[in-house]
């Protein structure tokens, strides 16, 4: 049975990895997960300078599914690379970086300091970030920013770069092939779908940020339906991810045409759900006979 | 011996209306928690003893573990004093004897015993007393006594009282309507109680746990006193392990993990 995939030039001995944001820098799960049974790690997103996040609460459930709103909270670069990357080098499991900024200057400054790093093995890219120079909107809602902010980056770094596309846009597939035309190895996709919880009683935003990002089971419908739109828009890798809670779950993004997946809200959930995950994609494949799993990728039947 | 269990459901004690007693016991070995930890509980069960059933795999709402302070061990397993508050725990109150739920657990750090030569002074208030009545039970067990202040609004949100009254070296009770104790805030008995017993005072140790104002003005009291004060501290929660960075509270260095950092902070550490 064949579960390696390739993701730019990193080979992955299997196709799932954590979702950024939802697995610490590894090491806090390291006691539920066996860090070398991942396809990859994909850390908490960092930005050059430490970041303080929103005021709380920052976490409310919804039905089947969560909104957040901690933005983008960080130790900064420096620090991970002195205090957390340590630890994960022990690992052989590939350790990808997702990172973010304010402006296409911090976009490439951050990548360019993260390039250099031993045991970084490939970067993901948040554009679902706050543009400072462009009156605060969003990098990666307008085709043109897109393609400017990751051909910037793809000219400082050679490792694998993976841009991560947000949900909350008009057209996916535009922006995907932006991003491939501005030279991204890869792309994921779902980021988190904006949304706002209200209470009724005291009419009051439940989150301190008063919006947030959904995940969860709420949000693969939608998830499912911009991996398989951007498949067939692409022809670099996709990455899926977005309320990814079982196997099946796993094998219906292969089939809608990623290549990988992440996990991210299930961690929460059951903080051993990303093994589980595993052995259940390895016993899918068993049961159904597919010796190898590159053979679901976009294999959705029409 | 993992953090992450199944556990059996050996007791779930409707104390009211709005409380309930569940009692849990781990199907696997655990970790011995200390007082002031909690637990994240999952809110899907299977029904009854089967802890590979298909629900754990297919249910997702709700979704999140809810978290709840160890309340105190017996030999049935760990307890969680609970409020019934919306879904999830709505949900767990109609869990019965034999049905088997996830947990994580023990989460968080634990209030530190007092010295040897100073007193424990324990306020809670209202739900509070979850997160303190274990506290009590181990300063009773190594010989020493807390004096304890519980305030809750009425009488039938005090909770625990006949088995508080055994473990507490002195307890005093107040609601805001005056149905049982004294009328009044727990936080002004606090204040009495300081004023009339000056030693106590003088070498005491303050842990509170209960409503974010009630934990703000027992921090100013017990600065005014200069009292060494601990505090037990509430945030929504998604991980409980310190990796979604979900639970922060605003401290005197930046936003500290409820779940990590805490549920248990020195007073003078938070910004109020
Ligand atoms: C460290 C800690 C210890 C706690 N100990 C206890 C205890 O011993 N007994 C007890 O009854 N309650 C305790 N709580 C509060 C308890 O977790 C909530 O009452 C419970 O989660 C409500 O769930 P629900 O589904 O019924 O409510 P809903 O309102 O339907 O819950 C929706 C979401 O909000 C979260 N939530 C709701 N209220 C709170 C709250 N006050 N604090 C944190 N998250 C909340 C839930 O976990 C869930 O994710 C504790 C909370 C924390 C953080
Ligand atoms: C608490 C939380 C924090 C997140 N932080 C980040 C982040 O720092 N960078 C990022 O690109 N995505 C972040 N995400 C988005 C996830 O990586 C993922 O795209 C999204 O949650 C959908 O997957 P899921 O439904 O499996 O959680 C975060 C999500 C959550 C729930
Ligand atoms: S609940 Fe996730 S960091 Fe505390």
């Amino acid at each position: 049975m064949n579960l390696s995939v390739d993701i730019g030039k990193l080979k992955l001995n299997n196709p799932v990895m954590t979702a950024s944001g939802t697995f610490g820098y590894g090491e806090e799960y390291s006691e539920f997960v066996d860090l070398d049974r991942l396809g990859a790690v994909v850390v908490k997103g960092l930005s050059l300078q430490p970041r303080e996040g929103n005021p709380p609460p920052r976490i409310i459930e919804t039905p089947a599914g969560m909104l957040n709103a901690i933005g983008l909270q960080n130790i900064g670069i420096g620090r991970f690379v002195k205090e957390k990357l340590p630890f994960l080098r022990r690992f052989g499991t590939k350790v990808i970086v997702n990172f973010f900024g304010d402006s296409i200057e911090e976009y490439s400054e951050a990548a360019r300091r993260l390039s250099g790093e031993e045991g970084i093995h490939g970067l993901e890219m948040n554009i679902s970030c706050p543009n400072k120079e462009a009156g605060w909107c969003i990098f990666g809602t307008d085709p043109r920013v897109t393609f400017e902010v990751v051909s910037a980056v793809r000219k400082v770094t050679d490792l694998t770069l993976i841009v991560k596309l947000s949900p909350n846009v008009t057209d996916i597939a535009t922006m995907a092939r932006a991003a491939e035309e501005a030279g991204a190895d890869a792309l994921s996709l779902i980021n988190t779908i904006t949304g706002m919880a209200i209470d009724a009683f005291t009419r009051k935003p439940k989150l301190g940020n008063i919006t947030g990002g959904l995940s969860g089971p709420a949000v693969k419908p939608v998830a499912l339906r911009m991996v398989w739109e951007v498949h067939k828009a692409v022809k670099v890798p996709i990455v899926g991810m977005g309320g990814i809670m079982n196997a099946q779950d796993a094998i219906e993004f292969f089939i809608a045409g990623a290549t990988a997946v992440a996990v991210g809200t299930a961690n929460f959930v059951k903080p051993a759900a990303i093994g589980d995950i595993i052995n259940g994609i390895e016993r899918f494949m068993t049961d159904n006979a597919v010796p190898d799993v590159k053979e679901l990728i976009g294999s959705l039947i029409t | 011996m993992s953090r992450y269990f199944k556990a059996e459901i050996t007791e779930n004690i409707s104390l009211n209306k709005d409380y309930s007693l569940l009692t849990f016991h781990p199907l696997t070995s655990s970790i011995d928690p200390g007082p002031g930890q909690f637990y994240m509980i999952g809110c899907v069960s299977d029904g009854g003893g089967s802890p590979e059933s298909p629900a754990f795999k297919y249910v997702y709402d709700p979704l999140l573990k809810r978290p709840f302070s160890l309340f105190r061990r017996t030999d049935k397993g760990f307890q969680v004093l609970y409020r019934i508050r919306g879904k999830g725990t709505a949900i767990i109150r109609d869990m019965r004897k034999g049905a088997v739920v996830d947990v994580l657990g023990p989460l968080g750090n634990s209030y530190p015993m007092p010295p040897e030569n100073k007193t424990a002074l324990v306020v809670a208030g209202g739900l509070g007393i979850a997160s303190v009545f274990y506290l009590a039970e181990k300063i009773a067990g190594s010989g020493g006594s807390a004096h304890i202040h519980y305030g809750a609004r009425t009488e039938t949100d005090l909770l625990m009282v006949e088995d508080l009254r055994t473990i507490a070296g002195t307890l005093n009770i107040s609601t805001d309507d005056g149905s049982c104790g004294e009328q009044g805030c727990v936080t002004d008995m606090l204040g009495d109680f300081l004023a009339q017993n000056q030693t106590a005072a003088a070498a005491g140790v303050i842990y509170a746990c209960g409503p974010h104002r009630m934990l703000e003005a027992v921090s100013v009291i017990a600065k005014e006193r200069g009292i060494e004060a601990y505090i037990s501290a509430e945030e929504r929660m998604a991980c409980g392990i310190g990796a979604c960075l979900g639970c922060v509270i605003k401290t005197v260095n930046g936003y500290k993990r409820v779940c990590k950092e805490g549920p248990v902070f020195r007073a003078e550490e938070i910004v109020w």
